[in-house]
């Protein structure tokens, strides 16, 4: 039997019908991580040891009886930003090459509290400042529908895992674009919830304003189980909101009759591919079809979305990674004379060439006399993209728009292009500004314009879907009506 | 452009030690980052406030009470650290 792309509720049917072990299906999928993996570099971090532990665990509870947690026995991966309780945590820098975390992130905790069975860390640009996954210390992902291509990042690893069928489900982050872009040009369904809806403790952080924890899953319904599980407010992150978490998965319906879908026509950008554009436009017809109500609309402000983020972001950063200085934790150099040389040389070495330039660009936009000029007027500027969302969303229910303006470009030509990440993430920045949640789902196959690909098919597509804050049921049920219709997401290339 | 000296100035501020060559890329790339941002010098803001919490959440407070780490914690904490002594973090002379 295979167990690679089966859905969440599949494999915990089997489970529960004991037509397999935890400790079987954990082997299974550590089994293909060993056979496949070397040719995406998926995977920071293995652990095999405690992922058998945990699953054996499972399989006790399971067999005690009661009713099983959803994701009990279940095995996942994360992205190597989660801190994991005696598991190395790199954020894929050498600054934290040895970083082993005393403590479990929330995330990891309530996932630990369903036995749900952790098989490793993964690969993701260092300290998830990119979008391809070409800034990782240790090397870049390749996309499983052509390794000579990006997956995408900043969650590439955890994106190449999905998509190879190396584990089910995995964990990762997005602060403008992260979760979206990956899933959109690797074909996968990715969530990136309400700012606040999960809880950033024990994430390492990279933009505080900004940083949604959340997952690149195989379709609408893994990602609604997921999220009742990974939502909700905790003590530990006071930006986390106190709204009550639904019952995504239970209450999702395919009903969008007489839904407002709004799609912004600042989405279309110059540039974007005609195959992307053609297979978008496909996808609005299916849900017209459905019944829902398709209306333009204009967002403006759309076009300064990622000069904001320019600013922000890097000075978030600036101010985050203040920490790594080689006193407490994580690289410290060899070669200084004095306290200052330790900080200084520590970071130098221990720091890659993208997360310098964040941390130095952030420094001068925050730094005496520039403070103004930089980053108060993009907080202003923020406010103005937040307001026109919620003017938009009192016309509409969700926005619906493209999600990556070309498909998986190859491997080597973003790690020294600057602006690359601004301008591949401007389909998601403005939303993330907004804090609202998003899911990215597949919706075709398009021919790259830079080459042939050995994929026959051409590669993945994606759709977004915006809701309003905390409406993350209503852009859940949009989702899932497209996949219940279409086999999209059912669609995995052959690794 | 940003000037070298004013490179040297950010990466001191930064704590990030930068060679000759580095000075002179991160001159050439911050300056990029500049340039692209410059467009929202033209933008009327007047009368909004700077936003820095989206969802609105105001002053969310917890009680104020200190949690014992257990031994093991203390430990694990300490693993990390490059040079510990008799428990306490070891760091160069400071005066």
């Amino acid at each position: 039997m295979n167990y690679e792309f089966l859905e969440l509720t599949e494999l915990r049917k089997l489970l529960d019908e004991k037509k397999v072990a935890s400790v079987e299906l954990t082997k299974y999928f550590l089994a293909r991580v060993k056979e496949h993996d070397k040719k995406f570099n998926s995977f920071l971090t293995v652990c095999e040891k405690e992922a058998l532990e945990q699953a054996k665990e499972a399989d006790d509870y399971m067999a005690s009886g009661g009713e099983n947690p959803f994701l009990c026995g279940i095995p996942f991966a994360a992205k190597d930003l989660f801190c994991t309780k005696g598991v190395r945590t790199t954020a894929a820098s050498k600054i934290l090459d040895n970083y082993i975390p005393p403590y479990d992130s929330t995330v990891i905790r309530k996932l630990k509290e369903q036995k749900a069975v952790l098989i490793g860390k993964t690969n993701l640009d260092q300290f998830a400042h990119g979008s391809s996954g070409e800034t990782s210390a240790y090397g870049p992902s390749k996309n499983p529908w052509d390794t000579t291509r990006m997956p995408g990042g900043s969650s590439s690893g955890s994106t190449s895992a999905v998509a190879a069928g190396l584990v089910p489900y995995a964990l990762a982050t997005e602060t403008g674009g992260s979760i979206r872009f990956p899933a959109s040009i690797s074909g996968l369904t990715g969530w990136k919830p309400t700012y606040g809806r999960v809880s950033r403790y024990g994430v390492v952080a990279m933009g505080s304003s900004l940083d949604s924890p959340g997952v690149m899953s195989l379709s609408a319904l893994d990602a609604a189980h997921l999220a009742e599980v990974m939502a909700g407010r905790d003590e530990m992150d006071s930006t986390t909101g106190p709204q009550p978490v639904e019952e995504y998965a239970k209450n999702l319906s395919a009903n969008i009759k007489g839904l407002k879908i709004g799609i912004p026509k600042e989405y279309f950008i110059d540039g974007m591919e005609e195959g992307v554009k053609q297979k978008v436009t496909e996808a609005m017809k299916v849900l017209k079809g459905l019944g829902a109500e398709l209306i333009d609309v204009s967002l403006p402000n759309t076009k300064y979305g990622s000069l904001v983020y320019a600013i922000i972001c890097p000075s978030e950063v600036s101010s985050n990674l203040a920490k790594y200085d080689g006193i407490r934790y994580g690289h410290v150099t060899k070669d200084a004379k004095n306290l200052l040389e330790v900080y200084e040389k520590s970071r130098a070495e221990g720091f890659g060439d993208e997360s310098k330039r964040r941390i130095l660009t952030g420094t001068y936009v925050l730094s005496a006399g520039y403070y103004d000029a930089y980053y108060k007027k993009a907080q202003k500027v923020r406010g103005l993209i937040i307001r026109e969302f919620a003017e938009i969303f009192k016309r509409v229910d969700v926005l619906l728009c493209p999600s990556n303006p070309g498909v998986a470009q190859k491997l080597g030509h973003a790690a020294d292009d600057p602006l690359f990440g601004y301008i591949v993430d401007q389909l998601h920045i403005p939303s993330s500004l907004a804090g609202l949640p998003a899911i990215a789902f597949p919706c075709g196959f398009s021919r790259p314009v830079d080459g042939d690909t050995p994929s026959m098919d051409g590669l993945p597509v994606g759709i977004q879907v915006i809701g309003p804050q905390f409406g993350e049921q209503q852009v859940f049920n949009v989702a899932y009506a497209y996949q219940s219709v279409s086999d999209w997401h059912k669609k995995h290339p052959n690794i | 452009m940003l000037t070298r000296e004013e490179v040297i100035k950010i990466a001191g501020l930064a704590r990030i030690a930068l060679t000759d060559t580095e000075v002179e890329k991160f001159q050439k790339e911050v300056s990029m980052v500049l340039e692209y941002v410059e467009e929202l010098k033209s933008v009327d803001v007047t009368g909004l406030e700077e936003v820095a919490q989206v969802t609105g959440l105001v002053n969310v407070q917890r009680e104020d009470k200190i949690v014992e780490p257990t031994d093991e914690l203390r430990e694990d904490i300490l693993k990390n650290a490059p040079e510990i002594k008799d428990g306490y973090y070891k760091v160069k002379a400071i005066l």
